[in-house]
């Protein structure tokens, strides 16, 4: 527009559009901002964190023969440090041959079994949690990218109904403590927002390496509800709304957590 | 063999003090907690670091049930002579493993 | 100062009371705790006297998991041959063994500082005790509140 009341109008739409982007601050925080500094600090440094033991365990397992094949994951991936990179960040991801989402060890033992001819790893296994970590140490950084698959939108969708859902004894629902409640207390404890990242992580109360499956049982424990197997569905699609929920958060496996 | 992760400066110069920093993989069974038959599960730590640079000890830790799962310790030494340092861990069960690690001194 | 007289009254009363037997062992079994970490410094020591100062122990007051605390000593020493510190010991109040973890250390060590990480089975005080190369001992001693960690697991 060459008018200058036109050339006005258009300047001042474009500065309360830049007022309406810089004041819709992004309040989503990592459970890494609720720590101790202690804990940050173990978190922060590659010898201080006992995570890293896990993660040099499936270094050497990637370089591994498995299996009748008697190939290793190097095998056909190369370096991990170049072919998985931003893998993690994307999972859980659409498996074409199962037709739902699956996560990250899942694919791991997929490729055992289907590439290596190996026998799975159990779920919460030192070397599937090893490989795990050192695989999403890859993503370290970068941030949580689920794909846009219009087929993940209905299991996202379960996933969130379940976040809302009340249960257990105590009734109460994911989004109750950590979307209405986050940075709240519970008891001495201070309540995260409960985003995805740093998994595989290594809990201080499990002293080891744990899963996100491992994690999400023990919030169901702790309102007295069943938790789901390893592996259930339900898990899964709780995983991939906790991705989505997180989009754009950055990547911090091995994570450090109380 | 259990895992380690040990921090040492790449190179120091003689007289100065450094810090060596190191943690093993060990679960530091304490001894005092039942397993899942209600049953005390024995104790399994480590019980003793030591450092030995050239041959000669100059750190050691006796360690008890009260020390974390996989123990990590630092502590500091003086960067004498280009030479190996020699990290000892023994425990309970016969556990006995050395990583050698060669400090480079310059000067 | 009439809230001490009243506290004091109090205090007699209960101890006069029927559940004065329950109050007296409340006490003893919290001194018996602090008498047991007294009696663990004083026989590392040899019994000789432990001065405070010199000895600083960095740890958070309040901690996230008393499963893994980490903890620094530093003693505040020239570390030289004349003049270095031999040993430093952590002793804790209230875990079931008194005893964290006992270092050597020598002249050529530079630094009188160590770093590790420990248990705490509950809210508690842990004692850092330095002997130096002329046999004098010193510590410092600190109290660190330790609490339940959140969502623990199930029979799952």
């Amino acid at each position: 527009m060459r008018t200058l009341p036109g050339l006005i109008c258009l300047l001042a739409l474009a500065l309360v559009a830049n007022a309406q982007t810089t004041t819709r601050q992004d309040a989503r925080k990592s459970g890494f901002e609720f720590m101790g500094p202690s804990t940050q600090a173990m978190q922060k440094d590659d010898t201080l964190n006992p995570g890293m033991l896990s993660v040099k365990d499936g270094e050497a397992l990637w370089q591994k023969p498995a299996g009748q094949s008697s190939k290793a994951c190097a095998t056909c991936h190369a370096a991990a440090q170049s072919s998985m990179k931003g893998v993690a960040a994307r999972y859980p991801a659409f498996d074409d041959a199962l037709k739902r989402p699956i996560g990250l060890s899942q694919r791991i033992n997929q490729c055992r079994v289907q590439q290596q001819q190996a026998t799975p790893l159990r779920p919460e296994s030192a070397d599937l949690l090893a490989l795990e970590s050192f695989v999403a140490m890859q993503s370290r950084g970068l941030p949580i990218a689920p794909t846009a698959d219009p087929r993940l939108e209905p299991f996202r969708q379960a996933g969130g109904q379940r976040f809302m859902q009340r249960m257990g004894q105590l009734n109460l629902s994911c989004a109750q403590c950590h979307d209405a409640n986050a940075g709240g207390k519970l008891g001495s404890s201070v309540i995260p927002q409960a985003h995805p990242m740093g998994y595989p992580v290594y809990r201080l109360e499990w002293q080891a390496m744990g899963s996100l499956q491992r994690r999400l049982r023990n919030c169901m424990s702790g309102v007295r509800a069943e938790p789901y197997a390893y592996g259930a569905n339900e898990l899964i699609e709780l995983e991939l709304y906790l991705n989505v929920r997180a989009k754009g958060m950055l990547g911090e496996t091995p994570g450090v957590r109380p | 063999m259990a895992r380690t992760l040990i921090n040492i400066p790449p190179t120091a110069r003689r007289g100065e003090v450094i810090e060596i920093r190191v943690t093993i993989g060990h679960p530091m069974e304490t001894g005092f907690r039942p397993g899942d038959d209600g049953k005390i599960l024995p104790r399994n730590i480590i019980q003793r670091f030591s450092c030995r640079y050239n041959s000669e000890l100059i750190f050691s830790a006796e360690m008890f049930s009260a020390m974390a799962a996989n123990p990590y310790i630092s502590f500091f030494t003086t960067a004498q002579n280009t030479g190996t340092l020699a990290l000892t861990w023994e425990g309970d069960g016969g556990f006995t493993q050395t990583e050698n690690v060669t400090l480079t001194v310059t000067g | 100062m009439t809230e001490l007289n009243a506290t004091t009254t109090r205090r007699r009363l209960l101890a006069s009371a029927v559940g004065a037997g329950a109050w007296v062992a409340l006490a003893d079994s919290t001194n018996a705790a602090t008498d047991d970490l007294t009696a663990a410094v004083s026989r590392f020591a040899g019994g000789a006297s432990v001065l405070k100062g010199r000895v600083k122990i960095d740890i958070a007051e309040l901690v996230d998991n008393g499963n893994v605390v980490p903890i620094t000593v530093s003693v505040d020493s020239p570390m030289t041959a004349a003049n270095h510190v031999r040993f430093i010991a952590v002793f804790n109040e209230k875990n079931p063994q008194r005893d964290v973890v006992r270092f050597s250390l020598s002249p050529s060590s530079g630094k009188a500082m160590v770093t590790t990480r420990i248990r705490l089975a509950t809210t508690q005080k842990l004692v850092a005790v330095a002997q130096l190369s002329d046999g004098s001992f010193f510590s410092h001693t600190v109290d660190v509140i330790v609490t339940l960690a959140a969502c623990l697991e199930g029979e799952g």
